[in-house]
């Protein structure tokens, strides 16, 4: 007996049952019964086909009339068997969209991955979650000689437009002469690539920085980006990271403010994006001083275990659902 | 959440008062309206943000690209009216440099 076959037998059961007691269980088998039907990718012109054909097996004498009818409900259900196998389709279309963005995704964190490099003098903690599949927050560390570039960018808007405009800026960052390491000159540089290729609604706003251990000075500059903090041990204070500037790809001629300070033993620098920031819980948005409170109970812990409890708290006192991409780095000066 | 966009229009000056949120599901919203009246030379498009208690960058993209706009477009842009909270991403961004924004900030909504 084949499947349909077995359908056909199984509908003539119920429609017999229920024209016989009109009970709303059998009412219940048969709303049952669409589901199996959906299951089979039966069509709705075939469920009538089915009704015809039980039909005439159950009343042989049906008025001439009334089989008319059915022939003629058939054609009538026509649109709406076009639009089940549109609607199949579409289903079809979306479960290989959805596997190639997997892939994507997958592909986005093994080109974008910046391993976290070994630094005596810094103890370096880093953690970066995106929202959604893709990430459109970047961070970056570069070993140039003696000195550690670090960057944090983040990419307007989500998604794979983003994740897209984000792999534009690593190879822009990637082929940058390591003269021009210069925080603000390497701004300069990619607001020059970013203004030429980037929709014109598009932004990016970065914070880049370079630790000297030589001198123990950080050279830092900003684009727009969401301030960070300073803490410095010798007052055990945290200070705003103010590094104005205008963020990338706005105005071509753009220029930026080079900024350093001196880094002391104890200090931390703490970089983040605005998913930090932007925290929305159920009694409103989380204030910078709750962000310093939460870092200021773990700062006695190694740095990654820092970055990794201020996280955990951020996503439990949001539900555990992330609006916003989320990347916080903390440097902290050891030696 | 939702966004509310009332438009006057006096002679070539196009009013736009906003009201709710501009984030990155009534962003396309707000640009549907106001892009178009950036790309009309000579006009001058006025947004009153009071009415606005959040934006976030997605919002803050529209107005970049409308900014863009005005200037290929000879018109102008001109915002007032904002609110505490957006002000401090129109800062943060270095877009108060660069936007004509009408200084004397209402205070949050009344």
């Amino acid at each position: 007996m084949t499947a349909k076959d077995a359908l056909t037998e199984r509908y003539q059961d119920l429609l017999s049952v229920y024209l016989k007691a009109k009970t709303e269980t059998t009412l219940y088998k048969g709303q049952q019964f669409s589901r199996k039907l959906l299951e089979q990718q039966i069509s709705p012109e075939d469920l009538v086909s089915l009704h015809i054909q039980v039909m005439d097996e159950l009343f042989p004498d049906m008025t001439e009339e009334m089989r008319d009818s059915f022939d003629f409900l058939l054609e009538a259900m026509i649109g709406y068997g076009f639009a089940y196998r549109e609607h199949q389709s579409l289903r079809d279309k979306q479960q290989q969209l959805e596997s190639e963005i997997e892939v994507a995704a997958s592909m986005q964190q093994t080109l974008l991955l910046s391993d976290v490099p070994e630094f005596e003098e810094l103890d370096i903690g880093v953690v970066s979650v995106p929202a959604k599949k893709m990430n459109g927050d970047y961070y970056n560390f570069v070993k140039s000689g003696s000195s550690l570039s670090v960057a944090v960018a983040d990419i307007i808007g989500k998604g794979i437009p983003a994740a897209l405009c984000m792999s534009m800026i690593k190879y822009a960052m990637d082929s940058l002469p390591e003269e021009q390491m210069k925080p603000h000159l390497l701004l300069e540089n990619l607001n020059r690539v970013v203004e030429q290729n980037v929709n014109s609604n598009m932004f990016i706003t970065m914070f880049h920085g370079v630790y000297e251990p030589e001198s123990h000075k950080f050279f830092y500059a900003g684009a727009g980006h969401e301030p960070g903090f300073i803490y410095e041990a010798k007052e055990d204070r945290f200070h705003d990271l103010i590094a104005k500037g205008l963020v990338l790809g706005v105005s071509r001629t753009t220029t930026y403010h080079p900024y350093e300070r001196i880094i002391e033993v104890g200090d931390m620098v703490i970089l983040l994006s605005d998913g930090v920031t932007e925290c929305r819980t159920s009694k409103g948005f989380i204030e910078r001083e709750e962000i310093v409170s939460l870092i200021r109970n773990y700062m006695d812990l190694p740095a990654q275990q820092i970055v990794q409890n201020v996280f955990q708290e951020l996503d439990r006192l949001q539900g555990f659902e992330l609006r916003d991409d989320f990347t916080l780095i903390i440097l902290k000066r050891m030696v | 959440m939702n966004l509310q966009i009332s438009q006057h229009q006096i002679n070539e000056t196009h009013e736009l008062h906003l009201s709710g949120e501009v984030d990155a599901y009534t962003a396309p919203k707000l640009k549907e309206v106001m892009l178009p009246l950036t790309e009309k030379e000579g006009s001058v498009v006025v947004v009153d943000l009071s009415g606005i208690d959040y934006m976030d960058s997605t919002g803050l993209g529209v107005f970049v690209g409308a900014l863009k706009s005005s200037k290929a477009n000879n018109s102008s842009l001109k915002l007032r009216g904002m609110t505490d909270r957006v002000k401090r991403i129109f800062e943060i961004t270095g877009l108060t440099e660069v936007m004509d924004i009408e200084s004397g900030v209402k205070g949050e909504a009344l």
